[in-house]
């Protein structure tokens, strides 16, 4: 494995101080497979080193958390027996060195933490940031991503039902492909991550082992870029959706029949994570066989063997009288199977390779003795500059600035994204991409969950804090705008380098600012992913916290609020705080200025709550209910009108503003009282120009303007 | 009167299938490929997916199947056979339909409500609906360019707007009979108000009209 002097451990991404913690843990020095387990368990991947210390001031806990964070997937109590399970990871570094297979195996792996807890999966979400789409590497990674994300997702037979997408130079040679899941279980089928008792099998199940992905979590996405990435490619995974969708059948077939004891997917760190984890969490060791793993290529090492991050793989621990049905069920679904291990009493794990011991060590170690850091926070001096020195763009007529905003690809139509993706499947889809949160139905029950995902890198660069906070906000207020009540929160923290103390202060704020909003608002963090080292050539990204939320609307409004269901004579509504003149952060200082600057409007938690409350009274009531958010007010309206293909008359005060806690409200005079000094009436809707303080637009040009913004982008 | 509803592994549009059959008052099972005796059903649906990942041609594995054989002698009895989307592509590959799919015209995956046209009654798809009725339902796939050398297929349903390259804009084809028809677009999507349209239902009572008892 050595290609130069370099130690071996110093290869595997492990430190000096580290590798002398192993020795301690042993009391000799590590056989080389005992070393690529520590090298991968440890990596900053999966042990949190650098953020553990600080991801316990996360609320957690709630009446209706059944399973929360340090299990494959938290899970909450929707009601009448039926359960919901979430999650959110990245792939960023492995979708920067192949776009198409990092996406892919995104979307493979997150399903596979979902289904692992006994859930069907019904919803997958997607987060990706790009740099410029005037960079054709931008292009490139942009166009891979997406196809990587439908040629998986579709396949695999989840539907995608919407996510966001961001542009901005700080993701040129670093993107970021975030993924969510969701999918919901009766009580009875939840599966735990756990090995059972001394004497339940292991059996392995799913594509055979290779030589794909060995190192991904600790080579790739535990260190920064640098002009040898590319040569990191043989780290990425490849996917394979037709094996994870028979591997997915087999397993619900498992749950059903009551056949597994406990369950582990092989994702990040492969084979030596899927027999320490559940391991450790049983208070039990295990002996472990590589000879009986299935691989596709031979003469593979003990250490290729364990850090493999082969796709399609899970751990499925069995009652010894039950293994024969186990591996029938395997059969049927035409998937691989092997029994390679056996739980043992005691806390070792005995690992045996052509007849030979190659590791014994005690399994909980590589859980619990993982390095921790806390690392050097250090406010940077430059926010202040920032703050103090606002870019503001004068508004001279408002109607060009709106088309050059829906010309911007972040916010002009997605529908060259979601359109390649299946959204539609199960038949659960009633609010789809392109809204503000997603609203599926749970078919047989009068329930809807509602999920929303926001990110806003700008915002958290100039106030991580606050920035993040408004993300928790906004997300609450998209699932109440459904009729849906917040029910739980998944964070994925996208960060720079933490050895650099300014990345870990914008660290430490936004784990605060996501703790106080979850607080204010009594909504648990049941989980969440943590993706440092999104640095390239020392560039850091901007903190990019994405928040999924989750809502249950229960019932669901028996006509929900949608963007097409505006007709003329209905008046348009503001509800919520005026807004303020300041663009700090906005859309329209990146896409007319191309400037960040500022200081963002301050979030208030009692407002948030207000706002929520009236936008789930109004859900049941009201045709149309959408947050102002990137472009501000004129934005909104501009979607409305399209979707709606009706016009509309308003008059706006500082019409771009994105200030929080804001949505639009569109109803028939009288329909609905919003008397008071939370809500404003803005105009009404009719005709076929859109008008802005006097300035109008053929409702034509804003439709061609805002649906042509990706595709002609995408011409360069 | 039961419909049999082939699942081949990497389908997965079976159980939309059958929960839009069940609520028109129908009555659909789930069949395992490897079934070998499908003569307690009175008609076929392959439903839409991935079958065996598409590998080497869409449909060109599933046509091997078991219940692929029982599929064929059926279709000999004149019972209504319903391929949708991946099914549409089996039945091309097990000759019962003329012509093959290719890739979409744009080369990407297309899922999005397209409107379509009927063009023909006499199929087991449209025997309910009338011609030149305009249909809204919501087409998915990647492989839903229709190519037909022989220019044999009877064409049922038309798109309005070509979404991607099909011959003549066929959305649904027929064999000579009527009783064996491929349709791109998901009628099974189109069953309820609440997600966008329930213009599929004409196309499925069509269906459960058409079974007569075994």
């Amino acid at each position: 494995m050595t290609t130069t002097q370099e130690p071996v451990h110093r290869l595997l991404g492990m430190t000096d101080d580290e590798y002398q913690s192993v020795i301690r843990i042993l009391g000799r020095d590590p056989r080389p497979a005992e070393l690529a387990m520590y090298s991968v368990m440890w990596s900053e991947h999966c042990s949190y080193k650098s953020s553990r210390a600080h991801l316990g001031r996360f609320p957690t806990e709630a009446p209706w958390v059944v399973v929360g964070p340090g299990e494959n997937a938290g899970v909450v109590d929707i009601g009448d027996g039926w359960l919901a399970a979430l999650r959110i990871e990245s792939h960023n570094h492995p979708s920067f060195v192949e776009p198409y297979q990092g996406a892919a195996t995104g979307v493979g792996g997150i399903l596979r933490d979902v289904f692992t807890m006994g859930a069907r999966p019904i919803a997958l979400w997607d987060q990706i940031r790009f740099g410029p789409l005037t960079e054709p590497m931008n292009r490139y990674l942009f166009k891979g991503v997406v196809s990587g994300i439908a040629g998986y997702g579709n396949a695999v037979g989840v539907p995608t039902v919407g996510g966001e997408v961001e542009f901005d130079d700080c993701y040129s040679g670093n993107p970021l492909v975030n993924v969510m899941c969701l999918g919901i279980l009766q009580r009875e089928q939840l599966v735990l991550g756990t090995a059972g008792v001394p004497g339940s099998i292991a059996v392995l199940l799913g594509k055979a082992t290779g030589r794909d992905g060995i190192g991904g979590a600790s080579v790739l996405a535990s260190s920064s870029f640098d002009d040898e990435s590319q040569s990191k490619r043989p780290s990425v995974q490849v996917g394979d959706p037709f094996e994870e969708k028979k591997l997915i059948e087999a397993c619900l077939e498992l749950y059903k029949k009551g056949l597994v004891v406990g369950v582990q997917d092989l994702g990040a760190a492969g084979l030596s994570c899927a027999i320490s984890e559940p391991a450790g969490r049983a208070g039990v060791g295990m002996d472990v066989d590589l000879d009986a793993v299935h691989t596709r290529e031979s003469g593979m090492t003990a250490p290729e063997l364990l850090m493999s991050e082969s796709q399609e793989r899970m751990m499925a621990f069995v009652d010894p009288t039950q293994v024969d049905e186990v591996l029938a069920v395997a059969d049927k679904w035409e998937i691989d199977s092997a029994v390679v291990g056996e739980v043992k009493k005691g806390g070792t794990l005995s690992i045996k390779h052509n007849g030979e011991t190659v590791a014994e060590l005690p399994a909980a170690s590589l859980a619990d003795d993982a390095p921790l850091y806390d690392r050097e926070a250090v406010r940077p001096e430059w926010i202040d500059s920032l703050w103090q020195t606002e870019s503001k763009i004068e508004i001279t007529n408002e109607a060009t600035t709106l088309l050059e905003l829906l010309a911007d690809p972040a916010i002009g139509s997605s529908a060259w994204i979601h359109e390649q993706y299946d959204h539609m499947l199960f038949l659960n889809t009633v609010v789809g991409p392109g809204s503000d949160a997603s609203l599926l139905r749970i078919k047989g029950t009068e329930k809807g969950l509602a999920v929303s995902t926001d990110g806003n890198g700008r915002l958290c660069y100039l106030n991580p804090r606050h920035g993040s906070q408004r993300l928790v906000y906004e997300a609450a207020l998209n699932v109440a705008i459904t009729g849906a009540r917040p029910l739980a929160i998944v964070d994925n923290l996208n960060f720079g380098n933490p050895e650099n103390p300014e990345v870990m202060w914008q660290f430490k704020e936004t784990v605060d600012g996501i703790s106080e909003a979850a607080e204010a608002l009594d909504i648990p963090v049941v989980g969440g992913n943590v993706s440092f080292y999104n640095e390239t050539e020392g560039l850091d990204i901007h903190p990019t916290p994405v928040v999924g939320l989750l809502g249950l609307a229960d019932p669901m409004p028996k006509s929900p609020p949608r963007l097409n269901r505006a007709g003329a004579g209905m008046e348009i509504w503001e509800v919520g705080p005026a807004a303020s003149s300041s663009q700090a952060g906005s859309a329209l200082q990146r896409v007319i200025g191309n400037a960040l600057s500022g200081r963002p409007t301050e979030p208030n938690p009692e407002t948030a709550r207000k706002v929520i409350e009236l936008a789930l009274d109004m859900a049941h009531n009201v045709p149309v209910l959408h947050d102002i958010s990137d472009g501000g007010a004129a934005v909104a309206i501009a979607e409305i009108c399209i979707a709606s293909g009706v016009g509309a008359d308003v008059v706006l005060n500082n019409p771009f503003s994105e200030d929080p806690h804001r949505f639009l409200a569109v109803f028939a005079p009288g329909k609905f009282d919003l008397s008071g000094d939370l809500a404003r009436r803005l105009g009404t809707v009719g005709g076929d120009h859109l008008i802005i303080n006097r300035k109008s637009i053929d409702l034509s040009e804003v439709l061609s303007t805002w649906r042509d913004a990706i595709p002609e982008a995408l011409t360069g | 009167m039961k419909t049999a509803v082939i699942v081949f592994p990497g389908v997965n549009c079976e159980h939309d299938v059958v929960h839009a059959i069940e609520a028109l008052g129908g009555e659909a099972d789930l069949v395992w490929h490897r079934e070998t005796d499908l003569s307690d059903f009175d008609g076929v649906i392959l439903p839409g997916g991935f079958a065996h990942g598409d590998a080497l041609r869409t449909g060109a594995i599933a046509r091997f199947a078991p219940a692929m054989d029982e599929v064929i002698r059926l279709a000999g009895e004149s019972r209504p056979i319903l391929g949708i989307c991946n099914g549409w592509q089996m039945l091309c590959e097990s000759r019962l339909l003329p012509g093959a799919h290719i890739a979409n015209r744009d080369m990407s995956f297309i899922c999005k409500f397209v409107d379509v046209e009927v063009m023909d009654t006499n199929s087991v798809l449209t025997r309910s609906a009338e011609v030149g009725q305009r249909l809204r339902i919501p087409l998915n796939s990647y492989q839903g360019n229709w190519v037909d050398p022989t220019h044999s297929g009877r064409i049922v349903l038309r798109y309005i707007n070509d979404p991607n390259g099909s011959q003549r804009q066929a959305a649904a084809v027929t064999n000579a009979e009527g009783n064996v028809v491929g349709v791109m677009p998901h009628p099974e999507r189109g069953t309820d108000e609440l997600l966008g349209s329930i213009d599929g239902n004409i196309l499925l009572e069509s269906f459960l009209h058409s079974l007569v008892p075994a």
